[in-house]
């Protein structure tokens, strides 16, 4: 069968449940105790195991199999965990998840597991011989045995279940030799025996089955208020399938094997639900959502951009024409394409989770690594943002925190002596302002000095001398986005590789964001990203340069103001206004861009924009209003055009362009 | 029946025919998309100087290059029968300025000569010549002259 259709899917469900074991491994290695996350990892394996083997990934669904049987003996408590083991676990996830990845990337994953089974077969053993000695009962191997051995989570169950007045019955099927499809008529035996109880136990197991792994015979443990004929009933409406033997099982007698009784049967009454729901999980899965290839997603938003663009065309046509009754037509589409513009855009928000997880596990193995303390924070994990933006944010992050462990968390002796809390504080939020959305990194390490980048950048002759006297501490320490700027004192291979804090800018320069830095000696460093909500359709204003219009994204803007010519003073032979007591330098975009034309005018229009920190104001010749635009990339041929973010065609058809302030000057 | 089988029986090839100045030239029409009407060009600074700029084409924007500037031509007027030749090479839209399109040939492949040097224009983008009677058509080589890393001399 051709299975490329499914691993689109494949790829993506087994992405979120490696998130789902390295989240739950982490939960875990803090609460021991805590048997639910066992019961999680222990799905997440074995779904993945299921996905796998049925996709042809043997060694996926090798590796996760021994993980499975790991993972049983912990829910059995025939093992105690131990650091070691959860050391062994993440082991596993890491190499699953470069196997899933050479998937990603069209190869067949290559990663040696051998060791790591293994090492997993000799963890599970080497504990067990110690930890049961009493219970020398191995979990038993799928047979198609007449009587089933139970391990001791089976038995518990079954004690549980019959102390709550339940009936437990051991059903032996058989299910016809010339029957084609084994797996389809198990799958109607478990759904008709559900409808009248629950199955605690399967041999073979129920992955097996699935798997149609099995001869002509399974036995099964159905816990029921029901009566033997009931069960019976519900079977034999299926064809091809025939109940052999149907055996009542009494409190504490599962099985024949005589066996040593619990002590203290700790079962929680839910275990039983847990169960079941193992089973219906991926029913479950395809009725809550649905899957669309983001492709199809972009090419509805360009179609939605075609339709503001023409909207807004139409309003032209209006305003020139004026014909009566059009009027509350445009008005209606108006509407309709507002709304339709912003359901859509709501379809690609994807909340910041799923960067976020994938940072408790770095920040833990970075800390371990550096011998470090972390307390990692993460706050507004529900943010949502542009699956673009989603996409492409996560490395500038990583970066941040990777440098925020490294440079500005102190070890924890360090932090002892400068009375600190011995774990150091790295904060991570994500929040709503207002059309943008802020994400901070924030740590209380030692903060950066500003003195060592004032010498740093002199003798990497970032600045001269007479800059340096004339900069503030926080121009200074904004250097450090300059390229080349690295302060680390040693080079190690977390970061300070030389390519740093300017590729983080650059980035988020990208995706039309900003970013600045708040720092303060000895009391910690603050990284405030400020990205747009969506990069497809950005509010924008529209200025006359000459014959030329421009947009220039408002996100960008702090105010305008006009300018007569004659205020314009020259301060070292930089163009300067005064604006409300403050000096602002000039920049004119006549001579930034090279507009043609000779139009001299006396009254022209200042644009104060931010770039980072910095304020400068842009002077145009008129303001021609806010609009909504599209932004349309200029095309392959023509990328990086410094101070070009992009083109938007406007109402009357003309294609104008939208000024990048990051590279514009 | 696909395109190549049309050019083997044959033997030989369509090409748009279009002037510049005084010349005539001709691409293969397999790489053209359409010829639009002149329309408003947006000027981009700071992109390769034989860019015109970008224009509106149904909703896309895709960037005009000058063929004149492209080729070392003397710049003429823009008139009425100048017109925007839109190719596509591999997925990317590209509009070439012509001055003025004349027709749709179909030459033998004998009739096209393999060789380089013409007086006018820049070598590196001339595929071959074609004759036909006393006219002569450079035929260019569109790989080269839209692909934006190689600058004009």
């Amino acid at each position: 069968m051709d299975m490329n259709q499914y691993l689109d899917l494949f790829l993506e469900e087994s992405l979120e449940h490696l998130q789902n074991l390295n989240q739950s491994l982490l939960a875990l290695e803090n609460n021991p105790e805590r048997l639910d996350l066992l019961d999680e990892i222990f799905r997440a394996a074995h779904t993945l195991k299921g996905m796998s083997a049925t996709m042809g990934y043997n060694s996926i669904a090798q590796l996760t199999h021994q993980m499975e049987n790991l993972l049983d003996k912990l829910r059995e408590r025939k093992l105690s965990l131990s650091p070691e083991i959860i050391d062994a676990l993440f082991q596993c996830v890491d190499a699953l998840e470069e196997m899933v990845g050479s998937i990603r990337e069209g190869r067949e994953p290559q990663t040696a597991i051998g060791q790591l089974a293994a090492g997993l077969a000799l963890l599970e053993k080497g504990e067990s011989i110690q930890a049961s000695v009493k219970q020398n009962v191995e979990a038993p191997a799928p047979t198609a045995d007449v009587s089933i051995q139970f391990n001791e989570y089976e038995k518990n169950l079954i004690n549980a279940a019959l102390e709550k007045g339940y009936h437990a019955y051991q059903l032996q099927i058989h299910i016809d030799e010339q029957c084609l499809m084994k797996g389809v008529r198990a799958f109607m035996v478990f759904r008709n025996l559900e409808n009248v109880g629950e199955i605690i136990a399967s041999r073979p197991s129920v992955q097996d089955i699935e798997d149609e792994k099995f001869d002509n015979h399974i036995t099964v443990v159905l816990v029921t208020h029901q009566k033997e004929t009931e069960i019976q009933t519900q079977l034999d409406v299926i064809s091809e399938v025939k109940l052999a033997n149907i055996t009542p099982l009494g409190s504490y007698k599962p099985s024949s094997q005589p066996y040593e009784e619990m002590q203290g049967t700790n079962s929680n009454n839910n275990i039983v639900k847990e169960e079941n729901k193992t089973n219906n999980d991926k029913k479950q899965k395809i009725h809550q959502t649905v899957r669309v290839d983001i492709g199809r997603l972009d090419k509805l938003m360009s179609l939605v951009g075609e339709l503001v663009i023409n909207k807004t065309r139409l309003e032209q046509i209006h305003l020139t024409n004026n014909t009566i009754g059009l009027n509350e037509t445009i008005e209606q589409i108006d509407r309709i394409a507002t709304d339709l513009q912003n359901v859509v855009q709501n379809v690609r928000m994807v909340s910041i989770e799923q960067v976020f997880n994938r940072f408790p596990r770095m920040v833990r193995d970075l800390a371990k690594e550096l011998g470090k303390e972390v307390n990692l924070i993460l706050e507004g994990k529900e943010t949502e943002l542009d699956r673009t933006v989603i996409d492409e944010i996560g490395d500038p992050l990583v970066h941040l925190i990777r440098n925020a462990i490294d440079h500005g968390l102190e070890s924890p002796e360090e932090r002892v002596k400068a009375n600190k809390n011995r774990e150091g504080m790295l904060k991570l939020a994500a929040r709503h302002e207002g059309n943008q959305v802020v994400i901070v990194v924030e740590d209380d390490g030692k903060g950066i000095n500003v003195n060592a980048i004032r010498e740093k950048a002199l003798k990497n002759g970032l600045i001269t001398p007479a800059q340096a006297e004339n900069m503030d501490d926080q121009a200074i320490v904004n250097l450090v986005f300059e390229p080349g700027f690295s302060t680390a004192q040693t080079i190690t291979d977390i970061s300070g590789r030389g390519v740093g804090l300017d590729v983080v800018k650059s980035k988020i320069q990208a995706l039309s964001g900003q970013v600045h830095l708040e720092t303060k000696q000895s009391q910690g460093t603050k990284f405030v990203i400020k990205l747009p909500l969506t990069l497809a359709i950005i509010q924008s204003l529209l200025v006359k340069v000459q014959e030329e219009t421009f947009a220039i994204p408002l996100g960008n803007i702090d105010e305008t103001t006009n300018l007569e010519a004659d205020h314009i003073k020259n301060i070292q032979g930089q163009q300067v206004m005064v604006l409300r007591g403050k000096v602002l330098p000039l920049l004119f975009i006549k001579n930034l861009l090279a507009v043609p034309g000779h139009k001299e005018q006396h009254e022209l229009y200042v644009v104060v924009v931010r770039k980072g920190e910095q304020q400068v104001g842009l002077v145009v010749d008129e303001l021609i209003g806010q609009q909504e635009i599209v932004i349309n990339s200029l095309g392959k041929l023509l990328t990086g055009l410094p101070g070009i973010a992009g083109a938007s065609i406007l109402g009357d058809g003309k294609v104008s362009l939208i000024l990048d302030i990051g590279t514009l000057f | 029946m696909n395109d190549q089988n049309q050019g083997n029986i044959a033997d030989e090839i369509q090409l748009v025919a279009f002037k510049l100045g005084n010349e005539e030239y001709a691409v293969d029409i397999l790489a053209v998309q359409e010829i639009i009407r002149w329309t408003h060009i947006t000027r981009v600074p700071k992109a390769p100087s034989f860019v015109k700029g970008v224009i509106n084409l149904r909703g896309t924007v895709i960037p005009v290059i000058d063929s004149h500037k492209r080729f070392n031509l003397p710049q003429v007027e823009t008139t009425e029968t100048a017109r925007i030749i839109v190719f596509r090479l591999e997925d990317v839209a590209v509009g070439l300025t012509v001055d003025l399109v004349t027709e749709v040939i179909r030459l033998s492949t004998e009739q096209i000569e393999k060789t380089q040097s013409v007086g006018g224009i820049n070598d590196q983008f001339v595929k071959g010549i074609g004759k036909i009677a006393d006219r002569l058509l450079i035929i260019l080589d569109l790989d080269r002259v839209l692909d934006f890393s190689i600058e004009q001399q």
